[in-house]
């Protein structure tokens, strides 16, 4: 039981901790987080469908599709939901982009239709079997993928001319622009990876689960979840927390039954909270009001 | 405008006046008759909506062709999508009474609306027919008068085949049980409980799942590692197709059992390649010989709709054929009563004696004591085959 505990849970998390990625992006930079991610999520898997099997596009160029159509969505996000209202000083932007992941979920239903849809996938047909164990390649692939990602954003915030800028912009905002730094244009892209890294998680899960208007919303809160818990600003602690949280999940649901899946894990995250209110890997930070 | 009126205007105007009622009482008697119809249109279950109004449409066609009911009046279908929506379905169970001004309300697919709409129907003295959500206590609900009627299975007696097939086809011993998590479930674990316990078998375990849990291995492995032999599932199309994948996933080959939830949505498509392997319950299949009903019913839907070549494209067969006769047997209730006044119309309903229907000859269908006009010996274990619903044969 511990080992499919196991490969369920870190398939899943590695999943949240995806989608988590995004929070802490957008919030590292802008202070700001868009709500709006379950549904950046949805879109990913929504659009691949509606190109691989709506209009049999290959998937090597459906999934590219998929992503652009998400890159695209976080730049609308940040400039109707997010910008406007930053501008004026206001925290509105909490619920503009709520309101938007909730259009766009509906858009979707009127143009996908409410009806789940499959996502088929050579890796999530034919399992690999070790024992009484079995497990699909794409389950393999999840959390090398997540990992891979934390790591390059790791090192592109690191090594790259435009991680330094956005570092700067992270340090000192007014000073990144007095250095010749677009700050506003930086925080467009950020939203833009974003929303990327969720269309990544929505096409990764689809095989697994199905393709819907409402997928995003569950995978939404339980990132946002993770994000906190991992610490908001810190990439490699998001991750972490997101495989704590899909183990903690699993391990409920095969030990104590699912009825107490979802007691059990939203009970820890307050219980963690309550410890290190900052979440487990994150700093004290000054909020000015 | 004159104020005085000549002798030809006085007589004129009460004359005109009278034409008019009788015009309006004309009008009035052929009214249609509104049959409600609450049930998921949309979402993971909307092709079980599809196939009851395509059942109720067929029946409603061949009614008023044969000049509709009460005198005359044609009989017309309101549909409310309930999303699956308890509350959403409550909401247009009252609306459909209240403003429509259905004489009767039919259900769709999900128990957990069901329940919610009988006692809407019950305190609105309106009958309803359930025509496919099978939770016993839908029927079975305590009200005296009860208003409530079903020509679908119930979750006490498929249980009981359930289990039966599970022991006469996979030798089952200790079947575990994988249950949505809702009234339905609970409904079949009462039911799957004692069946099991009647039969003498001992149940590896129960196991809850949500309809948008991703990933069921967890509680796969636990009935499993419990012993399990066979699997009984009880969900609607998209929760059981995860229980499937999940059971992929695992490479756990065990025999799979289940209700019937699964044929109201994609169920092959999303569970994919071991789709095939499930074997479920029905009322009825449109394959092999039929009788005279079924020949004209199945003749009647390839007409109407494009889409239907053949009796496997008629998915899923029993929100079809349930609907069909359910209607047929209001229109015979209706006949009965004589009035659409609801305590008439569930007079109407215990007073039917016979009629030759799709799924059988139905005899004194319902009595004060028993509302369901369908019983074990009406129904058939199938599989999917592709995306057709094929009985299993030997």
């Amino acid at each position: 039981m511990l080992a499919t505990a196991l490969i369920s849970g870190l398939g899943l998390g590695s999943i949240y901790g995806l989608i988590a990625l995004g929070f802490t992006l957008t919030f590292a930079v802008s202070g700001t987080v868009n709500f709006a991610q379950g549904s950046s999520v949805m879109l990913g898997a929504v659009v691949c469908h509606a190109l691989a099997i709506g209009v049999h596009w290959p998937m090597l160029l459906a999934v590219p599709a998929a992503l652009l159509a998400c890159a695209i969505w976080g730049l609308v996000v940040e400039r109707i939901a997010v910008r406007p209202f930053v501008a004026r000083g206001t925290n509105s932007w909490l619920m503009a982009t709520v309101a938007l992941g909730i259009v766009l979920d509906n858009v979707v239903m009127v143009l996908f239709g409410k009806e789940p849809r499959a996502l088929p996938s050579p890796l999530a047909d034919d399992p690999w079997v070790i024992g009484k164990i079995g497990i699909f390649p794409l389950q393999v692939l999840i959390p090398v993928v997540g990992l891979g990602l934390a790591a390059l954003v790791h090192l592109g915030m690191r090594r790259t001319g435009l991680g330094l800028k956005l570092r700067a912009a992270v340090e000192n905002r007014d000073a990144a622009s007095l250095m010749s730094i677009n700050v506003t244009l930086l925080i467009a892209l950020t939203y833009a990876a974003a929303a990327l890294l969720a269309g990544i998680g929505g096409i990764l899960v689809a095989p697994l689960y199905n393709v819907a208007y409402d997928m995003g919303t569950l995978f939404g809160i339980k990132a946002f979840a993770v994000a906190i818990l991992g610490g908001l600003t810190n990439p490699w602690g998001v991750v972490v927390a997101g495989l704590a949280y899909g183990l903690v999940e699993a391990c409920a649901t095969t030990w104590l039954g699912s009825s107490s899946t979802q007691i059990v894990t939203f009970t820890t995250v307050i219980a963690v909270l309550a410890l290190a209110p900052s979440g487990l890997f994150g700093s004290r930070t000054k909020v000015r009001v | 405008m004159p104020t005085n009126f000549t002798r030809r205007q006085a007589l004129a105007i009460p004359a005109g006046i009278a034409l008019g009622s009788l015009a309006g009482r004309a009008a009035m008697a052929a009214d249609p008759v509104k049959v409600g119809l609450v049930a998921a249109l949309s979402g993971q279950s909307a092709k079980s909506g599809e196939g009851i109004t395509r059942g109720l449409t067929i029946a409603i066609d061949e009614i008023n062709a044969r000049g509709g009911v009460l005198g005359g009046r044609m009989l017309e279908l309101v549909r409310r999508d309930d999303e699956s929506n308890p509350a959403k379905g409550q909401t247009a169970a009252r609306e459909l009474i209240d403003k429509e001004g259905a004489v009767i309300l039919f259900g769709g697919i999900d128990s957990p609306v069901s329940q919610a709409i009988v006692p809407v129907v019950n305190g609105a003295h309106v009958p309803f027919m359930g025509v496919w959500a099978a939770a016993t206590n839908i029927t079975r609900n305590g009200a005296n008068p009860n208003y409530v009627f079903r020509v679908s299975a119930v979750d006490v007696l498929v249980d009981r085949a359930l289990i039966k097939h599970a022991m006469s086809t996979f030798s089952a011993k200790t079947p575990g049980l994988m249950l949505v998590n809702n009234g339905w479930g609970e409904s079949n674990l009462a039911g799957l409980t004692a069946a099991a316990q009647a039969a003498g078998l001992k149940l590896a375990g129960a196991e809850k799942f949500d309809d948008k849990d991703v990933d069921m291995t967890p509680q796969l492995q636990r009935l499993r590692d419990a012993g399990a032999d066979t699997v009984i599932l009880v969900g609607n199309a998209a929760p059981g197709a995860q229980v499937v994948k999940s059971l992929q996933r695992s490479a756990w080959t065990v025999p799979v059992v289940s209700h019937w939830g699964i044929s109201g949505g994609r169920f092959p498509e999303l569970a994919g390649s071991w789709a095939g392997k499930v074997h479920f319950v029905q009322t009825y299949s449109f394959f092999g010989t039929q009788n005279d009903v079924g020949k004209r019913v199945l003749a009647a839907l390839m007409a109407k709709y494009p889409d239907i070549k053949g009796p496997g494209d008629v998915t899923p067969p029993v929100g079809v054929a349930n609907a069909y006769d359910a209607m047929q047997l209001t229109a015979l209730a209706l006949a009965k009563a004589g009035s659409t006044d609801g305590d008439k119309l569930r007079e109407g309903f215990l007073g039917v004696e016979n009629y030759q229907g799709l799924i059988k000859n139905y005899t004194k269908p319902f009595t004060d004591e028993n509302h369901d006009a369908l019983n074990e010996n009406d129904y058939i274990m199938v599989r999917y085959n592709g995306d057709q619903i094929e009985p299993i044969t030997g």
